[in-house]
């Protein structure tokens, strides 16, 4: 199946990971991405917070190069906040026409245009769940997760509130967990599934977004997961790279490694982990995947530059002023 | 012609607060039952729930809306989006907020006065290069405000770097000046409203 692809900018560095196991996934699962061509951030959670029609343009831009390229075919995030703030634009756009004509008076200074609702917004784990469906997730299987137990976590802006109608349930969904479960896994109960990561709160106060983190891997230690599985990179990232704030903060010693659900299935297909991106992950991964026979490649050594011998030479002082 | 009998009364900051938010707010529906103070992540920390920002709304008392920390340390999980039995959205008019208390210049009373800060560093790599730029933004937002805080970055930061995670230079668009004439035709216009 085609869709219009929408990556993001997490994904151009730091989950890198995500795109490339999406990549791999995809050639098996048939879904056939096509990237919109020259697309721009979302705004994530702070376009909207400093001006409106300039946040509604900035992503409607993307909706309407995404119609230009692709038509009216389905545009697909694997990022939870770029997903929501493409659909939550294009709710608006057609239920405010005031709103629609204005964002549409901006695009016009680029020669763009947007029909509000004619590209649906869809979230990676969406599409493959809904279009491409469980049998064929479990017909690729070469490698089932046997005995790996899994913490399956949404974090929030898949689920809610559902601009473009509800996927899943806002409280307790279960499409990732059928999904685990469909490649062999061991789901556990992971009742903060739906859970905060805490989003920006990184960066705005740290003793906030630490004890929210905390919180969400005690409860997946609690219900002794190997794993948390994500499909988000803002989760991933809060709760993978701030894991060893948070041990250092509350004194704690949590070693859950945190993965993408599209590195899971790869791994489940029988793909090679570091094609997958397996190993950029802060807190390694390399024992829990060890329960599922995954060898994960050893890290590079970082390459330490020389300088070479015959260095530049040193600036000196003209002779004559010399004393 | 006649002449209209009845005045238009001057807006109230709940109209103004409505008149902001995109679609329908639903703003005036609320019944006070406090879904969303008891179900937000960072209510604890909050000056006041939502429910009693939007009694504040109500009664009209602008200063203490528009300075209050709430919606800058709304995280947009939107669970009381979801549970609010009124159907009030109000993740979408925690935004409208943040706008007016950064329009009217209240958010510098507010004990979260740096938040706004950190938005307007997202969005300056946004507005130039078209791209979000994670190191630029941290480095930007916490060098200005919490530069006693960077030695405890550093370990996170290192972690990052170490496994190839971090960008050291924004990727512009090719786009650029285009995406720019459309954001500055959308200031524009936004004035006008």
């Amino acid at each position: 199946m085609k869709y219009a692809y929408y990556p993001g900018c997490s994904v151009e560095k730091n989950a890198a990971a995500y795109h490339n196991s999406t990549m791999a996934i995809s050639a098996p699962l048939g879904l056939e991405l096509e990237e919109i061509e020259d697309w721009n951030c979302c705004g994530a959670t702070e376009y909207f917070s400093i001006n409106r029609l300039a946040a509604y343009s900035l992503v409607a831009r993307n909706l309407a190069l995404s119609e230009k390229q692709c038509g009216k075919i389905d545009l697909v995030a694997p990022c939870s906040a770029c997903f929501l703030n493409l659909s939550k634009v294009d709710a608006h756009l057609q239920e405010d026409h005031s709103l629609a004509e204005k964002v549409n008076l901006s695009l016009a200074e680029a020669g763009l245009h947007y029909n509000s609702g004619s590209v649906k917004s869809r979230h990676l784990l969406e599409v493959i769940m809904d279009d491409i469906g469980l049998e064929a997730v479990k017909a690729h299987v070469t490698k089932p997760l046997q005995g790996l137990r899994i913490a399956p976590y949404y974090g929030c802006m898949i689920v809610r509130p559902g601009y473009l109608g509800k996927y899943d349930n806002t409280e307790y969904p279960m499409s990732l967990d059928r999904m685990m479960n469909a490649i062999g896994a061991t789901v556990v109960d992971f009742p903060l599934k739906a859970a905060c990561c805490g989003g920006h709160m990184t960066q705005l106060n740290q003793d906030i977004a630490l004890d929210m983190i905390r919180i969400l891997l005690q409860n997946a230690v609690d219900n002794q997961a190997d794993v948390i599985v994500t499909l988000c990179p803002m989760c991933q990232l809060n709760l993978d790279a701030y894991q060893g704030d948070v041990n250092r903060h509350f004194k704690t010693k949590f070693h859950m490694p945190i993965l993408y659900f599209t590195q899971m299935l790869g791994l489940a297909y029988g793909m090679d982990a570091k094609t997958l991106g397996i190993g950029k992950e802060l807190v390694d991964a390399r024992q829990a995947l060890s329960k599922i026979g995954v060898e994960v490649p050893p890290e590079e050594p970082a390459v330490k530059k020389r300088p070479p011998k015959e260095a530049l030479p040193m600036p000196k002082m003209p002779e004559e002023a010399q004393p | 012609m006649a002449e209209a009998t009845t005045q238009a009364r001057t807006p109230t900051l709940a109209d103004r607060i409505v008149a902001a938010t995109p679609g329908d707010c639903r703003l005036e529906m609320c019944i006070q039952c406090g879904t969303c103070g008891g179900s937000c992540p960072s209510g604890a920390n909050m000056e006041h729930t939502p429910r009693a920002l939007f009694a504040l709304i109500n009664a009209g008392m602008e200063e203490q809306v528009l300075s209050s920390n709430t919606p800058w340390y709304c995280v947009s999980c939107y669970y009381c989006t979801v549970r609010c039995p009124q159907e009030i959205h109000i993740t979408d008019l925690m935004y409208t907020i943040k706008r007016l208390s950064i329009q009217e210049g209240k958010y510098r009373k507010s004990t979260a006065s740096d938040a706004p800060g950190f938005s307007q560093d997202f969005i300056f790599f946004v507005e130039n290069f078209g791209r979000s730029f994670e190191l630029g933004i941290a480095a930007a937002y916490n060098l200005r405000y919490h530069p006693l805080g960077l030695p405890k970055m550093a370990p996170m930061a290192f972690g990052m770097v170490r496994k190839n995670r971090m960008g050291f230079l924004p990727t512009r668009i090719k786009g650029i000046a285009g995406l720019k004439a459309i954001l500055a035709k959308a200031k524009e216009l936004e004035g006008q409203i």
